[in-house]
């Protein structure tokens, strides 16, 4: 293990979020159990107390892990001067195995909370409370997801070694190397900038769709998740090089680097929240046949919806600017 | 959307209002608080300057160094070797380097004594670092003499100074002609040191040392940007070890947190329950309350990082550095040049501000389910 | 408006020291009235004024106000009904030290998220028409009992509530200062609101501007 105050700071932010989890766990369980609404008895009256305090717990992993993933992959791109061979955040989160797997894990345990929080949100709303024992179910499979991602941070970290040799951005996503991210890079810009358009248009339009009229809510999210990979597929095959100015360039990471503004910021916050957003549409849509929830689950998701189709037009406006602004042509008139 | 930031708007006031008016409890809390922040924040600034100074450093220095090994020992560079390198593509200069250490039995340190390429110093002169001329009180003009191994005794006038910028690259430097260092050191002539390499493209490094290794076999090539990646990892080691230290302060701290935010006066709970009582929701209670957990923990950040700041960049980390420089003895007024790093904030930030808040958030619920009628009861 | 049926409350329940404050009320309550509870000590007004002002859920029973079940809500949805529909005026005024009698009076409205000046404007207002303009800015525990209460009643009414809920209004006042109290309550009837109190002050309950007394003796109501 490489002993560094990042590292530290991340492993105990995650190891924080799972303990606190894991010890409502067993409320969570008196919850599913005991709960009765109508009941005005003075333990229905504490367990009700107690569902602010996951909420309220809730929402502080998922602030939490959104500032880790930052953090995470702010510092693998510091950490990449340690290792030969390694440029940016990619060559770190290369160096062992459980690199990639846990960024993907911490991420996908933020937009698991964001979806909890949308389904909290709405029960919230409705005076009997009806999806209590789904949210606190749902509570009990979002901590294997965390402590899935704890340990497979913990085991990136720990598997660190200074000495390996390293492969970065140049070769994982050049054109003779093979897996997934080798090929989405290697997509001609044309044909990838058709589909990272079309999708984020579809996903734009579709949630626009959904706010106004309330239908295809199923439709929204997926259209929210395709525009995600689309999105990073596009930064991937097209936008970085824009970025770089570089013909060969291929790398998600290295737009987040001071050397390039930050700008993958930009991209990448309004990215993040949109697809929250839109996950979030779709978490609500099992319940909007529930009763007391036939006017609350439409309004809040059409909200979320907005949001998302906000931030799609925005992530396709920056990126525009992105390939406008560059001295690179790829792409003759 | 409005009225929700008309609403935190109001709970801010509130928070603002009720912490002016519980200063004596708020403030001890504060103190701690910022004092951690302080220590914290200063072992980082400090390591991070350190850190940039070496990175300093070495940007000066060339991309390989040849040294020549002997019996495992780094050894002189006998004549002939330059040309036996030749060309190799990539290489932009090489040179041979004339350099050593002399102990100055007056202030008991360490100087180096080095002559630059190109008769960049004239005979019997001399150009030294701001450290050497603070510690002997030289000034351009004055006389020193310096009495080399052999015994023999040499004579000097001073012509400059170095500049305190890169204070950590040159305080210790002595700079002299090349016959004068050949005469100092008794130093066999056409023999140097070592072998500075300058290579443009970072790419060809690697391959340029691996032909050097095997055109000269005898010989060690060192890489920069392998003593830069030994030279992060120390200092990153260094700061981790610190922190791992003071983590043991970091819980005592959390820990205070939590009592302090569960030992709520009576006064206190009367307020939340009237609160209560009158129309605010258990959620605004909480609300309010993780306002004032984080208007505290804004308020302490920031005031132990300036201190810290000024503390490391303006007096010069009086507390700090016996701990983390362990460099040499020479530098009694070594100033940092102020360097602020967002990863280090953000971590910082992450080491303070998130246990506190993981600390107060299950006091903060327990103070805000206080029964609402409790308010008809007193 | 308010319709009590067979209203039970227990403290403590299922412990040994259980004890049940509300025994079976049955009892509504007339819109635009004032309504006076009367009893010893220890009779459960309080409690009962807490049921009827959304501050505690009865343990068995119902609470309807105008036509809405309520008794079965969650807090945070009796809480939304208690902000909107009800003002109290507590006892020992419960205002917050520290404060100003201004700050107090706004302190309801704050999860309301009213634009502070509106909220400021309508604020000032009562404390006017309260006759306590002029001690707007001043600490409230600087205020005389009187001027206490009065900023305790314009806090009730900043949200502008329907019902008033008062209890033992009268407890910690002389009897210049309770005729006074009663005077402000007539101009709150005239109003159109309602107003529910608890008191056994003879000066209370036998003034004309009470409409109702209802009687109350260990948990249950003795006469309509
Ligand atoms: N929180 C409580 N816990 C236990 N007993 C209580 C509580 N509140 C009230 N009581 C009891 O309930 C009874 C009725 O109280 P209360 O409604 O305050 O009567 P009143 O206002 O008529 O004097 C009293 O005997 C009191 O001791
Ligand atoms: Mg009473």
């Amino acid at each position: 293990m490489i002993f560094q105050p990042a590292i530290i700071a991340l492993l105990l932010a995650s190891g924080i979020a799972v303990a606190m989890l894991a010890a409502a766990a067993p409320f969570a369980l008196q919850v599913i159990r005991q709960w009765d609404i109508a009941s005005g008895t003075e333990r229905q009256l504490l367990l009700e107390r107690r569902t602010y305090l996951f909420s309220t717990l809730a929402a502080f992993v998922m602030v939490v892990q959104l500032v880790a993933l930052l953090l995470f992959v702010f510092n693998a791109d510091r950490m990449a001067e340690m290792f030969v061979g390694a440029m940016c955040a990619v060559g770190t989160l290369n160096v062992n195995p459980f690199g990639f797997p846990a960024l993907l894990a911490q991420m996908a345990v933020f937009f698991l909370a964001a979806a909890w929080l949308a389904v909290n949100h709405v029960d919230t709303r409705a005076p009997d409370y009806p999806l209590v024992r789904v949210k606190y179910a749902l509570l009990l499979i979002l901590l294997p997801a965390l402590a899935l991602a704890f340990v497979l941070q913990l085991k990136y970290f720990l598997g660190l070694r200074a000495d390996v040799i390293t492969s970065c951005c140049g070769s994982l996503f050049s054109g003779d190397a093979k897996g997934l991210a080798a090929e989405v890079a290697a997509l001609k810009p044309l044909p990838a900038m058709t589909l990272f358009y079309v999708v984020l248009a579809v996903a734009a339009g579709l949630t626009f769709f959904h706010a106004r009229t309330r239908r295809a809510g199923y439709a929204a999210a997926a259209a929210s998740a395709a525009a995600f990979v689309a999105t990073i597929v596009g930064v991937l095959s097209f936008v970085s090089l824009y970025l770089y100015e570089h013909p060969n360039h291929h790398c998600p990471f290295c737009i987040l680097k001071p050397e390039y503004g930050h700008q993958g910021y930009w991209l990448y916050v309004p990215l993040f929240a949109a697809t929250a957003a839109g996950l979030g549409t779709g978490a609500l849509q099992p319940f909007r046949q529930v009763a007391s929830l036939r006017e609350i689950v439409p309004a809040v998701s059409a909200r979320l919806a907005d949001l998302a189709a906000f931030g799609y037009l925005l992530v396709a406006l920056i990126a525009t600017y992105f390939v406008l602004h560059s001295n690179l042509i790829l792409i003759e008139h | 959307m409005n009225a929700w930031i008309e609403k935190q708007r109001h709970l801010i006031d509130f928070t603002l209002a009720s912490l002016a008016r519980r200063k004596a409890k708020n403030l001890g809390l504060l103190l701690v608080y910022a004092l951690l922040v302080f220590v914290l924040a200063s072992v980082a600034l400090y390591t991070h300057a350190l850190r940039q100074e070496a990175a300093q450093v070495l940007k000066q220095s060339p991309e390989i160094v040849l040294q020549r090994m002997v019996a495992g020992r780094h050894d002189l560079i006998p004549p002939g070797y330059l040309e036996k390198i030749g060309r190799i593509r990539g290489v932009q200069s090489i040179e041979g380097r004339l350099w050593g250490y002399y102990y100055d039995p007056v202030v008991k340190a360490n100087y180096t004594f080095m002559a630059p390429a190109a008769e960049a110093v004239k005979p019997g002169t001399l150009v030294v670092g701001p450290a050497v001329a603070r510690s002997r009180g030289l000034a351009p003009g004055n006389t020193i003499s310096f009495r080399a191994y052999s015994g023999k005794l040499f004579s000097f006038t001073v012509v400059g100074v170095l500049p305190h910028a890169s204070e950590l690259v040159s305080a210790d430097l002595v700079l002299m002609g090349e016959a004068d260092f050949r005469a100092f050191f008794e130093y066999p002539a056409g023999q140097h040191t070592d072998i500075a390499l300058s290579v443009a493209n970072p790419l060809e490094v690697r391959t340029v040392a691996a032909k050097l290794a095997s055109a000269l076999p005898d010989s060690r090539p060192i890489l920069r940007e392998e003593v830069l990646r030994t030279y992060a990892s120390v200092f990153d080691w260094r700061e981790g070890i610190v922190l791992a230290l003071l983590s043991a302060a970091i819980f005592a701290f959390a820990i205070l947190a939590w009592e302090k935010a569960s030992g709520l006066s009576a006064e206190e709970k009367r307020e939340i329950g009237i609160l209560k009582a009158i129309g605010w929701e258990t959620g605004d209670v909480i609300k309010m309350k993780l306002w004032e957990g984080g208007l505290i923990s804004l308020t302490a950040f920031l005031a132990g990082f300036v201190a810290a700041y000024l503390q490391v960049f303006r007096f010069g980390a009086p507390l700090f550095e016996p701990v983390l420089k362990g460099w040499a003895v020479l530098y009694p007024r070594f100033e940092l040049v102020p360097a602020i790093d967002g990863l280090q904030v953000a971590t910082l930030f992450f080491f303070t501000v998130f246990p506190y808040m993981a600390a107060v958030l299950v006091p903060i619920w327990r103070a805000a389910i206080t029964d609402p009628d409790s308010a008809m009861r007193s | 408006m308010i319709e009590l049926k067979q209203i039970r409350k227990a403290f403590n329940q299922g412990r040994p020291n259980e004890y049940w404050a509300l025994n079976g009320i049955d009892l509504t309550i007339e819109a635009q009235k004032v309504t006076a509870f009367r009893g010893p000590s220890g009779s459960g007004k309080t409690t009962l004024l807490t049921i009827v002002g959304c501050l505690a859920r009865p343990t068995s029973g119902r609470v309807r106000l105008a036509e809405d079940e309520i008794s079965g809500l969650p807090e945070r949805f009796l809480t939304d009904i208690r902000r909107s529909t009800f003002g109290f005026v507590f006892q020992q005024f419960n205002l917050i030290k520290g404060l100003s009698a201004l700050e107090n009076v706004m302190l309801p409205a704050f999860p309301t998220g009213r634009p502070h000046r509106e909220l400021r404007e309508r604020s000032e207002a009562l404390l006017d028409r309260l006759k306590l303009a002029h001690r707007r800015e001043a600490r409230v525990e600087w205020l005389s009992g009187g001027e206490q209460q009065r900023v305790a009643i314009a806090r009730a009414l900043v949200n502008d509530p329907k019902v008033l809920i008062a209890d033992e209004p009268t407890a910690n006042l002389d009897t210049t200062l309770s005729r006074e109290f009663m005077g402000i309550l007539e101009g709150l009837h005239a109003e159109g609101r309602t107003v529910i109190l608890t008191s056994h002050d003879p000066l209370v309950v036998e003034s004309a501007a009470v409409h109702r007394v209802v009687s109350m003796r260990d948990g249950q109501l003795t006469e309509g």
